[in-house]
Formats: C-alpha cells, structure tokens, sequence
C-alpha cells in the first residue's frame, strides 16, 4: 500500500504559527543598523529574543570589590582566559577568550566571578571595553 | 561543454572533497565510477587535526575535562563521561551513586537529541526537507530542556571529576516530566513519518548494506553494527553509570520487522528504537535516583592536588549516541597534566564500513550512506604528519613502527 503520512501534517502546518521566535524583527530588515536606529527612534519594534532559564551561562562578569587575586580561578580556566598580577593585586577576565564553562565562578571563595545572562555579545573586537573585564 | 565518451571499460575517477558543499566536514573521497554505479571507493581523513590531546598535556585534569567537551559538539556528554571514567579509575576516585545517575539521565538526553539531529540531517541528504525540518523543531523542545537543567544548550559543562556540577532539583522534574510525555506523543508520530513513508522505504531498503560479518571484521561500534543485527552496546555488555540497574537491551531491526537487512533503513530503525529507549531510561532513572551527594571532592584544589599525588592508568568507555568512546589516560605523580591522553572517537570505527556500503550503489545514494553512519569527522582526526620530504602515504607498518616510537618515548618520559 502506498503511503504518504507527511501530507496531511504539511497541509495542517499551513495554518500553524511558525515555531522560530522572529528575532530581532518578523521580516528581516535590510540594514540592521538602521534597523536598530529606528528601533532607537521609535519608529519600529524589536522582537525580543526568547527569555533564558535560571541558571544559563552566559557572559562572565566580575567584581573587583575584594578580590585578593588568589588566581584559583586561572588555575582551573580552561582557556586562560584569565591574567593574575598577584604583585599589583589585579585580575583580568577576556570574556572574548571566555568559554563559559563557569568553573571559575565555583572556585571563586569570594564570588567575584558570576555568569550573567547576556549573550547577545557578538563584536568585530575581542579586546574591546566591554569584553575585558577588570 | 566539451562532449566526453565514456568507454564502457574504464571507469572514471572522481574526487569529492575535503572541501565540498556536499560535505559538512573535511574528508576527502575517491570514488571509481562506471555510469552511474560505484565501483571502488577510497577514503582519506585527516583534513581536520586540531591536537586536542596535545593541549591536554599542558594543562591540568580539571581544565582538559572542557577540552573533552568540546571533541565532539554532539557528544559532549559522552566523551566527558568516558574522560571523567578515565581519571577517576587512575586516580581511584569514587563516584557517589546519585552522580552516577544524573550522569545517566544527561547521557540519554543526549542520545535523545543526537539521534533527531541525525533523523533531520538524513531527511535532508533525502532531499526530504519537510522531515528535516520537523525532525529539528521535535529536536528543540530536548535543547531547551538541557540548557533548562545544564545552562546551555551544548557542551552542558555539568561533569566533574568525581561527580556532576548541578543537580536536578524536584522542581525541576515537572518540567522533565512534561517534555518526555511529550516526546512519547512525538515519538508515535515520527516513528509514522519515517516507518510508514513508502517513498522513505523505497528509498533506503536494501541500499547501502553492511552484512554482519563485514560488520564483525571491520570492528563498527553502535547503530551501525546494530542494525547489521549484532546487539552490542557498551551499556548492556559492560554496564557503567546506572546502566547496570536498569534495564538495557541492545536494539536490533528485529525488534521491529522481524528481519535484518542491515541497509540504511535498518538504521533508521535502530537510532528511532533508541530515542524511545532512551525515554524509557531517563524515567525509569528518574525514579530510582538516591538522594545523596553530588560529588566526595567538593573542594576543586582537593581534587587537583588528589590528581596530582596519583599515578596510574585509566581507561573509560561510553556508548555515545553514534557509538563506542574510548578514553585512555595516564597520570605521572607530582604532575599536573596527564601524561598521556588518548581518545578514540565512534566515527574512527565506522569509517572503513564506508567502504563495503558504497561498492556497487548508485551516485544518487551516495550522500544518504555517508550520513547514515553518521559522521563525525573532526571527532576522528587525531593524528598531522607534517614532515616535510617524505611519502605522503604510511603504510601499516610504518603507522606501526611510529606507534611503536611514540610508546617508547612515552615510556622513558614515565622513568
């Protein structure tokens, strides 16, 4: 017998929504700058991305409130992503280098270190401001 | 165009790769073609070495375990279950038995969602982009779930050495709960897609067949030496984890239509079988989980320091969704990084079945027999010669005679 069960579900998906979140816009802008510029204006609007869980990894921060560089936490960094100057008493995060394995905010004893939920950090310069934390 | 004839006696030989749209990864493919029939085909990995174990050498225990994730994106799980397995066995570390079953439950979500990434990629190589595309959205709901319980939705970074990172709080089951209904539901209704689509089936029986003594001979691990009909897996022969309390039967096509043809379509079955097993097996550990600890190490430098002190040799396997991962590891005292890390992924195993598939099928079936081994290829390269002045090709004895080398050199560096 000849069959073919992927029809009716094709004719049923005709009528349903689509199941991707339409990030940033339902129709995707030419330009995103000038998108965003709009969005800014507020001449259009931004379809947000989906909320993240509690708990997700996201873009590492840090806090350098008491911090005593004890460099446990580049001792376990799996990228070296971090630079202790036990000397100056300073800690340098490259969130670019970052894996985001979050080992480093387990070991901390001070909690100095913590997984945000950002993740939209796309840049065209790994060592700029935003993405070397000190 | 220049009009080429073809002589009935000669074939042609056409290179595919290692760079080509038809290829997700780097490999590179000789075949030998009278008409539109495969007469010999040839095969040359090694596009792809990224010297992961070299790396590990400069780097401790804990920070290779992410370097392990990152071997395969798909079996991030399993290969850092087989790299925890390893060390712990060198470096006699105990696992608490709720680590062992959350390990379990995040091994077979895994499988959940690798085996519908493979069903969608198959579709795809089909030329069935409906399926594919179904197959994805039924995979999403499984990618929400483990970023859910994990924090993202691949390389989970929830194994430790010793245990596991997070736990699964009672909270967190109803959300579990809900998901694997689910899937039982979806799982009806793929198994309606794939099974009972006779353009699908006509498709896929009786090409691309690998007889089960070739399957035998050529040593292939998971779905592909299962669907020749010989029930091996890793967690019923030898059970790890929590496999050894709960109930594992290595899936054969006979489950299902009585008979083994061994061809993709056998495949097909299998890995669909085994998304439903997998279902089974996380409820069934959902229910059996003690309550305990999640690790004996909960201070990480203990743990570095308990490494550094060992020595010895470890060795950990796990069955991953596309097979057996093999994991060895040395450990020097009074050093950090482990001596030596050797990793062998699925893919290695099934490549050469490649082989005996392809012989005699058609170019149009070509692409649906690569993917129905499911392929990982940058998993496999482990090994760059890049001597310069020297044949390209190693024989076996001189693949031998340099394993033999490097074995020695090892053994001197253990003095």
């Amino acid at each position: 017998m000849f069959r073919l069960p992927m029809v009716p579900r094709v004719l049923k998906q005709l009528f349903n929504k689509p199941a991707t979140n339409p990030f940033p816009a339902r129709h995707l802008p030419k330009s995103i700058t000038r998108f965003l510029e709009k969005v800014a204006a507020g001449k259009a609007e931004l379809v947000l991305p989906l909320e993240v869980p509690e708990g997700f990894r996201g873009k590492i921060g840090y806090n350098p409130e008491g911090c005593t560089a004890c460099s446990l936490c580049a001792r376990v960094c799996p990228a070296n992503a971090i630079e202790v100057n036990r000397e100056e008493k300073t800690v340098t995060v490259y969130a670019g280098h970052c894996i985001q394995c979050g080992q480093c905010t387990e070991v901390c004893p001070k909690n100095n270190l913590f997984m945000t939920k950002e993740f939209l950090t796309a840049t065209t310069d790994r060592y700029s401001e935003e993405m070397v934390l000190t | 165009m220049k009009e080429s004839v073809v002589s009935a006696k000669k074939p042609i030989k056409t290179v595919i790769g290692p760079i080509h749209p038809a290829l997700k990864e780097p490999i590179k493919f000789i075949f030998e073609i009278d008409g539109e029939k495969v007469i010999k085909v040839d095969l040359a990995p090694g596009h792809n070495h990224r010297g992961l174990e070299w790396m590990a050498t400069r780097r401790n225990a804990v920070q290779t375990l992410y370097v392990s994730e990152r071997i395969c994106g798909i079996c991030s799980i399993s290969h850092s279950i087989a790299y925890c397995r390893a060390i712990e066995q060198a470096a006699d570390i105990e696992v608490p038995v709720r680590a062992d079953y959350l390990r379990t439950i995040f091994a077979e979500m895994e499988r959940i969602h690798s085996h519908l990434l493979w069903a969608g990629v198959a579709a795809l190589e089909l030329g069935f982009d409906t399926l594919f595309y179904k197959a994805w959205e039924v995979r999403e709901d499984l990618m929400d779930l483990l970023e859910y319980l994990t924090g993202n939705r691949v390389n989970y970074g929830v194994l430790q050495i010793g245990g596991v990172r997070r736990d699964i709080t009672p909270d967190q089951h109803a959300r579990i709960n809900k998901s694997l209904l689910n899937y039982t539901i979806l799982f009806d209704e793929l198994y309606d897609m794939f099974l009972e689509d006779t353009v699908l089936r006509m498709r896929c029986r009786d090409t691309g067949v690998l007889t089960p003594e070739d399957a035998l001979k050529l040593c292939t691990v998971g779905p592909v030496i299962r669907a020749s009909g010989i029930a091996t897996d890793v967690r019923q022969d030898f059970p790890y984890c929590a496999y050894g309390d709960l109930d594992i039967k290595a899936i054969t096509p006979e489950a299902l239509a009585g008979e083994v043809h061994g061809d993709v379509f056998d495949r097909i079955i299998v890995r669909l079988l085994e998304v439903k097993q997998s279902i089974e097996i996380i409820q069934q550990s959902m229910k059996k989980m003690p309550i305990g600890p999640l690790t004996n190490f909960p201070k990480l430098m203990v743990l570095l320091n308990h490494i550094k002190q060992a020595e010895g040799e470890g060795i950990g396997r796990h069955e991953a969704p596309r097979g057996e991962v093999f994991h060895y590891i040395r450990l020097a005292a009074n050093q950090e990084s482990p001596l030596v890390w050797k990793v062998k992924a699925s893919t290695y195993s099934n490549a050469m079945s490649w082989v005996k598939m392809l012989e005699g099928e058609q170019i149009a079936d070509i692409p649906i027999i690569v993917a129905s081994v499911d392929p990982c290829i940058s998993c496999t390269d482990r090994v760059a010669m890049v001597d310069k002045g020297r044949t390209s090709i190693f024989t076996q004895d001189d693949l031998r005679r340099l394993s033999r080398k490097k074995t020695e050199r090892i053994r001197q560096g253990l003095k």
